[in-house]
C-alpha cells in the first residue's frame, strides 16, 4: 500500500480509462522525474489492459467497481490520499499529454506559495502547446466568464494537470464535481478564500485515446459547467450572508 | 367529449391496477407508488364525476373539461418527474460515495493480503 514518506509526503495520481497505449510510459516517466514518490493509478473500469500495465510499470492501482466519470475517479484518489495522510497530491492524466518533468516545478510552487492549488498551464506564455480550435474557443470563453468570479485571470481553466495541498484535499475529499471538475473545483476553492497559482507547462499532443469532450458534447459541456459555476456561487453567497463563510 | 373521458377512465384504471400489481410484486417501493396511485385515482374520479370536473374547469378558467383534466394530469406528471429526478440525483451521489468506499476498502484489503502473504 502507498504510504506518505519524505518531507513532502507527495502522491501522484493518474485517473485512467482505457489508456493501455500510454499508461505504462506515463508511470515510468513519473518515477523518473519524481523518484521515490508513490504513483496511484485510479482505474475507472477500463475494459483493456490498463490495470495490468500500470501495475507492471510499478504503480499502485485503485480499481473502481464501476464507471464513475472523471470527477468521481479523481475524488476517489483525493479521498484515499487524505485518509492516508498525504500532504500534496498532483494529478497527471493517463493519456501522456502532461509532462511529468513539470511535476517538480508544480510541487515547488505548492510549497513556496502556500497556495491550495497549482495549475499546470499551457497559456501563461507561448510555450508551443497547442489545442484544438473548439477547445481553444471554450478556454477563452471560460477565461472571460471566470475573470470576474475569481477576481483574476486563469489562463488555462480546463487544465487537468493540477497540484493540491492538504487543505484543498480536505475540501475535495468531501465534495467534488462529478463531471468536468476542473472549472467548478477552481470556483469552489475561490469561494472558500483559498488561493491558486499557475505554472507554465508544456503539454504534448494527445497520441492515444480521445478527449471526453467531443465537438458534439461541447455545448452540453458549456451549459453544464456554467450551471455548475452559477450554483456554486449562489451556494457560497447564501452561506456568506448567513454568516457561515466556511 | 364523452369518448375522451371514457378513454381517460380506462387509462386511469389500467394505471391504478399496474401500480397495485407492481407494489404487490415488489417491483416498485410503496413510497414511490403513492404519487402514481393518487394521480390515477384523481384522474379516475374526475373522468367519472362530471359536476366535479366542471367545477375544476371553472376554477382553472378553461373552456373545455377534457383540457382541464389533461392539464391537471400533465402538471402532476411534471411534478412527479421532477421529484424522481431528485431521488435519482440523491441515489447517484450515494452510489458514487459507496463505489469509492468499496474501492478504497478493497485496495486496503488487497494491500494487507499482499503484505501478509
Amino acid at each position: 500500500m502507498i504510504r506518505p514518506h519524505g518531507e513532502d509526503r507527495l502522491l501522484v495520481i493518474v485517473p485512467a480509462l482505457n489508456e493501455e497505449a500510454a499508461i505504462a510510459g506515463v508511470v515510468r516517466e513519473i518515477q523518473e522525474f519524481v523518484p521515490d514518490t508513490p504513483v496511484l493509478v485510479i482505474d475507472d473500469c477500463s475494459s483493456d489492459s490498463t490495470v495490468m500495465l500500470a501495475r507492471a510499470a510499478g504503480a499502485d492501482v485503485l480499481p473502481l467497481p464501476h464507471h464513475l466519470g472523471l470527477g468521481g475517479c479523481v475524488q476517489a484518489g483525493y479521498k484515499l490520499a487524505y485518509e492516508l495522510g498525504f500532504r500534496y497530491v498532483i494529478r497527471v492524466d493517463g493519456d501522456g499529454q502532461h509532462k511529468p518533468s513539470d511535476i517538480p516545478r508544480i510541487l515547488e510552487r505548492l510549497k513556496s506559495s502556500g497556495a491550495e492549488m497549482v495549475i499546470g498551464s499551457r497559456f501563461i506564455d507561448d510555450n508551443g502547446s497547442r489545442t484544438g480550435a473548439v477547445r481553444s474557443l471554450g478556454i477563452k470563453f471560460f477565461r472571460a466568464v471566470l475573470r470576474p468570479i475569481l477576481g483574476r485571470t486563469v489562463h488555462d481553466p480546463t487544465s487537468g494537470f493540477v497540484g493540491v495541498n492538504r487543505r484543498a484535499l480536505d475540501v475535495f475529499s468531501r465534495s467534488f464535481p462529478l463531471e468536468y471538475p476542473e472549472i467548478e473545483a477552481l470556483v469552489v476553492l475561490q469561494r472558500r478564500r483559498f488561493r491558486f497559482e499557475e505554472v507554465s507547462c508544456h503539454f504534448r499532443p494527445r497520441t492515444t485515446g480521445r478527449s471526453s469532450i467531443t465537438p458534439a458534447k461541447s455545448l452540453y459541456y458549456i451549459v453544464h459547467v456554467l450551471l455548475g459555476v452559477f450554483i456554486i456561487v449562489l451556494r457560497y453567497e447564501s452561506r456568506f450572508h448567513r454568516g457561515n463563510g466556511g | 367529449m364523452d369518448r375522451l373521458l371514457n378513454v381517460t377512465t380506462a387509462v386511469s384504471a389500467i394505471l391504478l391496477l399496474m401500480v397495485l400489481f407492481s407494489v404487490r410484486r415488489e417491483r416498485i417501493r410503496v413510497e414511490y407508488s403513492v404519487s402514481w396511485l393518487a394521480m390515477a385515482f384523481i384522474m379516475l374520479v374526475l373522468s367519472r364525476a362530471k359536476p366535479l370536473l366542471n367545477t375544476v374547469r371553472e376554477l382553472m378558467g378553461l373552456p373545455d373539461s377534457p383540457l382541464a383534466l389533461f392539464l391537471l394530469a400533465g402538471g402532476s406528471a411534471l411534478i412527479m418527474l421532477f421529484r424522481f429526478s431528485m431521488v435519482v440525483s440523491h441515489l447517484r451521489d450515494d452510489n458514487v460515495a459507496l463505489a469509492q468506499r468499496v474501492a478504497m476498502l478493497e485496495y486496503r484489503l488487497r494491500s494487507q493480503e499482499n503484505h501478509e502473504g
